[in-house]
């Protein structure tokens, strides 16, 4: 039965993952994402599955490793240094095609950084992450419902292309409370997964490898990994725009150029995760105040949604890039929107959080060089 | 008729050591799960177990990998686990454990193996899970995750195959060589001021309520070839009985980077490694 409920980030996504049919738990207590193996350490017995508490990250993933060779779903999490051990693992669960769900509470970094909210591993979640040339479908939630959805969806994802996904959350998401509707517990039926270990029996062994010291052989894996890539790429870009959409242009009058078009947003704002919702609180703000501004807001930043900001970008005439980091989606955004437009940025970054009224101003800073 | 597939010339390291594979003769399997099944008038003797593949082998000449893959795959066969059995192989030289045993195997990041292990196992307790490790993966590289695999007890049976080297890659120090060794990184000899002594993993392990099965063997002579495969059969029933976590060690020669003929390695083991590696079961179930 749907229901909503009251609970913090990391306990609603971990919920979450256990509807979605995953079983097996595998992590290491890093803040600020502690709340997901404290939680799954009594309910992953209660639904029948296993959790362990690892001796490292690195374990961890290659427990999940394992369980997902044998066929089962399998999780873990941490948070940004921990996920730095992960992406040995990340790369393996690539290479050798099995399924499985990562999430990060990012924290800030390098290093050991702080136990603050951040989204310092934009790079590392979009660009693969570990050695080799591979991609992770990332989704980043904004919300808690979406992250409940965002999580019980990455389980489908990961079965559908054999590939890890990656959750990118954060520490504002993970700790706090909001309402979610939870989704039903699904049926315990997995799709079929003919490649998996599960004792040669009537069939040829199967192998999971990701070795190959022909390099033809390499070079085929590549291929075929690189196909499915472009077919996430094609399949699985997700984004919302809030007051993009709204503002619609007008049929273009014959000859005129797109260049002199008038613009029906002034501003756009980019930005995604916790992020986003500071940035929508304030073109609420601004709206108000009667200045043209939106928000476009990536959900999977990889895939990223390049050609629908590329087009919600000619109905603006600048972009500001919000991010806590000091500034990496903005790469993303100048390859969608390239020179046609200014693009402006402002990061706090650290673990520090921006204000409404920081993005505010920003905001409007920006609107006082287009207008 | 056994279900095999064509494999390409194995090359090692990039160089091209076998040529095609010879054209090979269908083999058939029998209730007793023997591929090549008794010869009607008596002749044949011997043949291959049913979860080998009959494949050329690319390990050196005297190498004991080949051994050990025969021998859990006779075990594997002699207790009928072939439908059930997953094997973890490890990085090193018997990396390429799928090209050769006939059931369901997975490779792991070097040294993880266990960890992989313990995530099958956790998953499909019906399987049969090993994993087949060398020195280096198991007792360098993958020291926590053998640590914390074992003293959780998980029930998974470990092939540890030590020939106190690091083969795949050109004969480096491995943890477990022998003080005064020459090797390509110690090129004056193992000291322990610097290097440490030879780990004994068994006995490492050995205090742990989880580990149940420990034992050294050896590959140095057919009695003690023989005594090794009883032991991996032991290994396995105890993971099959549910006893829980069983570790074989395998003292086994690399002649290639110890600079021996194939003969002078098996003296070898017995004269260097045996006096430090004593052989015998380190812990029984109760």
């Amino acid at each position: 039965m749907n229901h909503k409920v009251l609970m913090c980030g990391n306990d609603a996504m971990s919920e979450a993952a256990v509807r979605a049919g995953c079983r097996f738990y595998f992590g290491y207590p890093i803040t600020p994402q502690n709340e997901v193996t404290a939680y799954m350490s009594w309910r992953m017995p209660e639904v029948g599955g296993t959790f362990i508490q690892a001796e490292s990250e690195i374990a961890a993933v290659n427990m999940v490793f394992g369980a997902a060779a044998v066929g089962a779903r399998a999780m873990t999490s941490s948070s940004s240094p921990g996920i730095s051990l992960k992406q040995e693992g990340i790369s393996y669960l690539c290479g050798c095609e099995l399924p499985a769900v990562i999430a990060n509470v990012v924290r800030g970094g390098p290093g050991l950084g702080s136990i603050g909210p951040s989204q310092a591993d934009y790079f590392q979640a979009t660009r693969g992450g570990g050695h080799g040339d591979y991609r992770t479908i990332t989704l980043a939630p904004s919300t808690l419902q979406e992250l409940v959805d965002l999580t019980y969806l990455s389980f489908d994802l990961a079965d559908k292309y054999r590939n890890p996904v990656l959750i990118l959350s954060d520490g504002v998401l993970g700790q706090m409370m909001e309402p979610a509707v939870l989704p039903e517990m699904m049926d315990g039926k997995l799709p079929p997964k003919p490649w998996a270990l599960t004792g040669a029996r009537n069939r040829l062994p199967n192998v999971i490898r990701s070795l190959y010291l022909d390099v033809d052989l390499l070079e085929k894996l590549n291929l075929k990994l690189g196909h499915k890539f472009r077919e996430m790429e094609q399949q699985e870009v997700r984004f919302e725009e809030f007051n993009v959409t709204d503002a619609v242009l007008p049929p273009r009058p014959a000859g005129l150029s797109r260049g002199r078009h008038a613009p029906a947003a002034d501003l756009i704002l980019v930005a995604y995760g916790s992020v986003a919702r500071i940035c929508r609180s304030a073109v609420r703000r601004l709206r108000q105040a009667g200045q043209r501004v939106s928000l476009f807001r990536p959900i999977t930043v990889w895939p990223f949604p390049y050609e629908p900001l590329a087009t919600a970008a000619e109905r603006a005439k600048a972009l500001l890039v919000v991010e806590m980091s000091m500034g990496q989606m903005i790469e993303d955004v100048k390859l969608a929107v390239g020179r046609c437009r200014p693009i402006g940025f402002f990061g706090r970054v650290g673990g520090c959080v921006m204000s409404v009224e920081e993005v505010v101003q920003e905001a409007r800073k920006a609107l006082e060089e287009v207008q | 008729m056994t279900t095999r597939r064509p494999i390409r010339p194995v090359t090692r390291e990039g160089h091209p050591k076998n040529p095609d594979p010879r054209p090979r003769t269908p083999r058939r399997r029998t209730a007793q799960g023997h591929a090549n099944p008794p010869d009607p008038r008596g002749r044949q003797v011997f043949g291959k177990p049913a979860s080998l593949k009959d494949v050329p082998t690319h390990f050196c000449s005297g190498c004991g990998h080949g051994l050990v893959h025969r021998m859990v795959a006779e075990v594997v066969d002699e207790l009928g686990i072939r439908e059930r059995v997953v094997g973890v192989s490890p990085v090193g030289c018997a990396v390429l454990g799928y090209d050769y045993w006939d059931f369901d195997v997975s490779e792991a990041a070097h040294g993880r193996t266990p960890a992989v292990a313990t995530g099958m196992k956790r998953a499909r307790p019906d399987l049969i899970v090993f994993t087949y490790q060398g020195d280096g993966d198991l007792a360098a590289i993958g020291t926590a995750e053998l640590i914390h695999t074992a003293n959780r007890g998980e029930n998974i049976t470990i092939i540890f195959v030590n020939n106190a080297v690091y083969g795949m890659t050109g004969g480096q120090m491995a943890p477990t060589t022998l003080e005064g060794q020459i090797t390509a990184t110690t090129p004056a000899g193992r000291t322990l001021e610097g290097c440490g002594a030879p780990l004994k993993v068994p006995e490492m392990i050995a205090p742990f309520p989880g580990t149940k099965y420990l034992v050294r063997t050896a590959l140095n002579n057919p009695r003690n070839i023989s005594i090794a495969k009883r032991c991996i059969k032991k290994a396995f029933q105890c993971q099959i009985e549910n006893v829980g976590f069983s570790l074989v060690e395998v003292l086994s020669p690399c002649p290639t980077y110890w600079r021996l003929s194939p003969l002078d390695a098996l003296k070898w083991i017995e004269e260097k490694m045996i006096p430090y590696f004593p052989l015998g079961e380190i812990k029984v179930p109760n």
